[in-house]
C-alpha cells in the first residue's frame, strides 16, 4: 500500500514526493444534475495522474474543478497543504497550475513562438511603465523569456515551426502546441485534457513519449485524462475510475485493472 | 491640362488627409470590436465626451455648474483658472480611463457570454446615457478647441507653430493644404506606431491580443478578462480623445460631434472590423474616393455625392466582400 506521508518509489524506480493537491469530497451540481458526487482523491509531486472513464462519468469537470473554470457547490480543493478558497481560473493558472483543453484553445491568430510566450504571462513581473521607461530591464525580462520559451519549443521538437501561424497547423501538431504553452508557465501541476484525443497510433505514440519526458526531465507533476486504456495504464503511476460522477477506483494501474466495479463500467452491465 | 492634374492633385491630398481623420474615429471601434466582440456604438460620444471634458478643464469650468447652481441657487460657472493644454489632456486621460473601469464594472461585467446584440444595445444605452452625462457636466454651448494647432496663444513667444493654411506652388499654381489635416496625419501616425508597439511589445499587449483571439485559452494562461477588458476601454478612450481634439479643433466641440461615428460605420466595412491596418487603409479609401468622386463625377450629377458616397461603397462591400479589404473570412462550420 501507499504511504500517506512520505510518498512511495514507482516500478521503474523514481520517487514521489508527498501530497500537492487534495481533493476532499467535491460535489458538483449543474441544476438539479449532480457531475460529480462526493469525491476525494489526491496528486502527490512528481507524479502523472490520470482520472480515466466512460463517456459523460465527470472526468472534464473533475479537470473544470481543479482549473477553476468550475467552482463546486462542496467540498474543498487543498493546494500546497491548505485549503484553496473559491478562484477565477486567470488566479489558479497564476498559482502554478497550467492545463491543456480537449478542443484545443489556442490562440489561432498568432505564430508558435507567440503562443509559447503567452505562457510565460504569469512569470513577467515588470509593470507597464517599467516596461516604457526602463528599458533594459524590460528587454533583460524578455530575453529570459523568451530563452526559457525557446527550451520548451526545442524539447517538444517544433522548432521547424516555430514562425508558422496555429491556424495552418494540423491537429497534432496543434496538440503539441498547446502543451509548450502550458509547459512554459513552468507549472507546479500540468493539467492535460485527453491530450491524445483523435490522433492516430504514431501521434499517441510521440504524445505518451513526451509527457514521459516531461515528468522525468521536469519533475513536473501531471494530471491527465484519457479516454484511451491502454495507453494511461502504460502512462501513469496511479489511476482514478470515475463512472456516473461516482469515484469506483484509485490505485495503480494493476490494482485498478483487477477491480471488479471498473470492468463492470468498461464493459457495461445494467446499472439500477 | 496640368492646372487640372495640379487641381486633382490637391483634391486627392485633401482627401487623404481627411480619411486618416476618418480612420482616427474607426480605429476607437476595432481596438473594443477585436479585444471583446462588442460594437461599441458609443464610440462617437466617446469622443464627444472626451473633447468635451478637455475643453471644460481646460477652461477652468466647473463640472455640473448647472445642476450645483439648479440646487444650491448659487451662480458658480467658472473655477477662474485656466489650465495649460498637456495637464488638461493628462487629466481628461484619467478621466477616459475612470469612464472605462465603470463601463466595464457597472455594465459589461454584468452581461459576460450573452448575445452581441445585447451586448451592442447596451452601447447603444451607454451612447445615450453619456451624451447626457456630457451635457450635464459641461453644458451645450459650442465650444472653441484650441491647442495651439490653430493659434499660438498656448505657446512662448517667437514660437510659431499654427499656419492656417499650407501654400506652394507647382507649375505655377498655388497648392493648399490645410495645416490641421498635416498635423492630424502626424498624430495618426504616431498613434498608430504606439499602439502597434504596445500590443506587439509588451506585456499587457501580448495579454490583450490574446484576450481577442481565445478567452478560455488566455484565462488558461493566467490573464485576467476584466483587467483587459478595461485596459482596452481605457485605450479606446484615449483614441477617441485624440479623434475628439482633432474634430473638435476643425469644426469646434458640438453634440454633432458624436455623429463622426456614422462615418466610421463605412471606413469598418471597407477595411475589415477586426484589422487595425484595414481601419486606417479604409479611412484612407473613402477618403480619397469621396473627394476624387465629388471633384470628377461630382459635377455630372449635380454635386453633394460627398454625403452618401461612403455609404454606397459601403453597401457594395456588404454585397461582394462583407469581410472587408482585411477582416478574417466569416467561416461558418456546419
Amino acid at each position: 500500500m501507499l504511504d500517506q506521508t512520505e510518498g512511495y518509489v514507482t516500478a521503474d524506480g523514481r520517487k514521489i514526493g508527498g501530497v500537492v493537491m487534495e481533493m476532499k469530497n467535491i460535489t458538483l451540481r449543474f441544476g438539479g444534475v449532480e457531475a460529480i458526487k462526493d469525491i476525494s482523491f489526491d496528486i502527490r509531486e512528481g507524479e502523472i495522474r490520470a482520472i480515466i472513464g466512460p463517456n459523460g462519468a465527470g472526468k472534464s469537470s473533475m479537470l473544470n474543478v481543479i482549473s477553476g473554470f468550475y467552482i463546486p457547490q462542496q467540498g474543498e480543493v487543498w493546494y500546497k497543504g491548505a485549503p484553496r478558497p473559491p478562484m477565477k481560473p486567470f488566479e489558479v493558472a497564476r498559482q502554478g497550475i497550467a492545463r491543456t483543453f480537449q478542443n484545443i484553445a489556442l490562440f489561432e491568430g498568432m505564430s508558435v513562438l507567440d503562443n509559447v510566450m503567452t505562457g510565460r504571462l504569469t512569470q513577467m513581473q515588470t509593470g507597464l511603465f517599467a516596461q516604457a521607461f526602463w528599458k533594459g530591464k524590460a528587454e533583460a525580462e524578455e530575453t529570459e523569456n523568451r530563452e526559457k520559451a525557446e527550451k520548451v519549443i526545442d524539447f517538444l521538437e517544433i522548432q521547424a515551426i516555430r514562425k508558422t501561424p496555429v491556424a495552418r497547423l494540423p491537429y497534432g501538431l496543434k496538440k503539441r502546441v498547446e502543451l509548450a504553452r502550458a509547459l512554459a508557465a513552468e507549472p507546479t501541476i500540468l493539467l492535460l485534457d485527453e491530450p491524445m484525443a483523435g490522433m492516430n497510433v504514431e501521434e499517441k505514440e510521440d504524445m505518451s513519449r513526451f509527457i514521459l519526458d516531461v515528468n522525468d526531465e521536469f519533475g513536473t507533476t501531471i494530471a491527465l485524462i484519457e479516454h484511451d486504456m491502454g495507453v494511461v495504464m502504460d502512462l501513469s503511476d496511479r489511476v482514478v475510475v470515475m463512472d456516473y460522477g461516482k469515484k469506483i477506483g484509485d490505485g495503480t494501474p494493476d490494482e485498478v485493472r483487477s477491480n471488479q466495479d471498473v470492468i463492470d463500467a468498461y464493459l457495461g452491465v445494467s446499472h439500477d | 491640362m496640368p492646372e487640372q492634374l495640379v487641381f486633382a492633385m490637391e483634391v486627392f491630398l485633401n482627401g487623404l488627409m481627411a480619411g486618416v481623420m476618418y480612420a482616427l474615429v474607426a480605429l476607437g471601434f476595432v481596438l473594443i470590436f477585436k479585444a471583446s466582440g462588442i460594437f461599441n456604438f458609443a464610440q462617437g460620444v466617446m469622443a464627444l465626451f472626451a473633447a468635451m471634458t478637455f475643453v471644460g478643464i481646460q477652461n477652468g469650468q466647473v463640472p455640473f455648474a448647472h445642476l450645483i447652481n439648479a440646487i444650491f441657487g448659487t451662480k458658480i460657472h467658472y473655477f477662474g483658472w485656466e489650465v495649460y493644454s498637456v495637464f488638461a489632456i493628462l487629466l481628461t486621460v484619467g478621466v477616459m480611463i475612470l469612464l472605462a473601469w465603470m463601463v466595464q464594472r457597472f455594465v459589461f461585467r454584468h452581461l459576460v457570454g450573452q448575445e452581441p446584440i445585447i451586448l451592442f444595445m447596451a452601447t447603444i444605452g451607454l451612447a445615450y446615457f453619456l451624451e447626457g452625462v456630457a451635457d450635464l457636466m459641461w453644458g451645450s454651448e459650442i465650444k472653441r478647441l484650441d491647442v495651439c494647432l490653430t493659434d499660438n496663444t498656448c505657446l512662448p513667444q517667437g514660437i510659431n507653430l499654427a499656419i492656417d493654411e499650407f501654400t506652394f506652388e507647382i507649375f505655377g499654381y498655388g497648392f493648399f493644404i490645410d495645416n490641421l489635416d498635416i498635423t492630424a496625419t502626424i498624430i495618426a501616425i504616431l498613434l498608430v506606431t504606439l499602439l502597434v508597439v504596445f500590443s506587439q511589445y509588451t506585456k499587457q499587449g501580448r495579454a490583450m491580443r490574446a484576450v481577442a483571439d481565445d478567452h478560455q485559452a488566455a484565462l488558461s494562461v493566467g490573464v485576467s478578462l476584466n483587467a483587459i477588458w478595461i485596459l482596452v476601454w481605457s485605450v479606446a478612450g484615449f483614441v477617441a480623445l485624440v479623434a475628439g481634439i482633432m474634430w473638435g479643433a476643425k469644426s469646434g466641440v458640438q453634440f454633432s460631434l458624436s455623429l463622426i461615428a456614422l462615418k466610421a460605420l463605412p471606413v469598418l466595412m471597407l477595411g475589415g472590423f477586426t484589422s487595425i491596418p484595414g481601419a486606417i487603409i479604409g479611412g484612407l479609401i473613402i477618403g480619397v474616393g469621396e473627394k476624387l468622386f465629388e471633384f470628377a463625377i461630382g459635377p455630372m450629377i449635380g454635386g453633394a455625392t460627398e454625403n452618401w458616397f461612403a455609404y454606397v461603397l459601403a453597401l457594395l462591400f456588404l454585397v461582394f466582400r462583407p469581410q472587408g479589404l482585411f477582416g478574417e473570412k466569416i467561416i461558418e462550420r456546419v
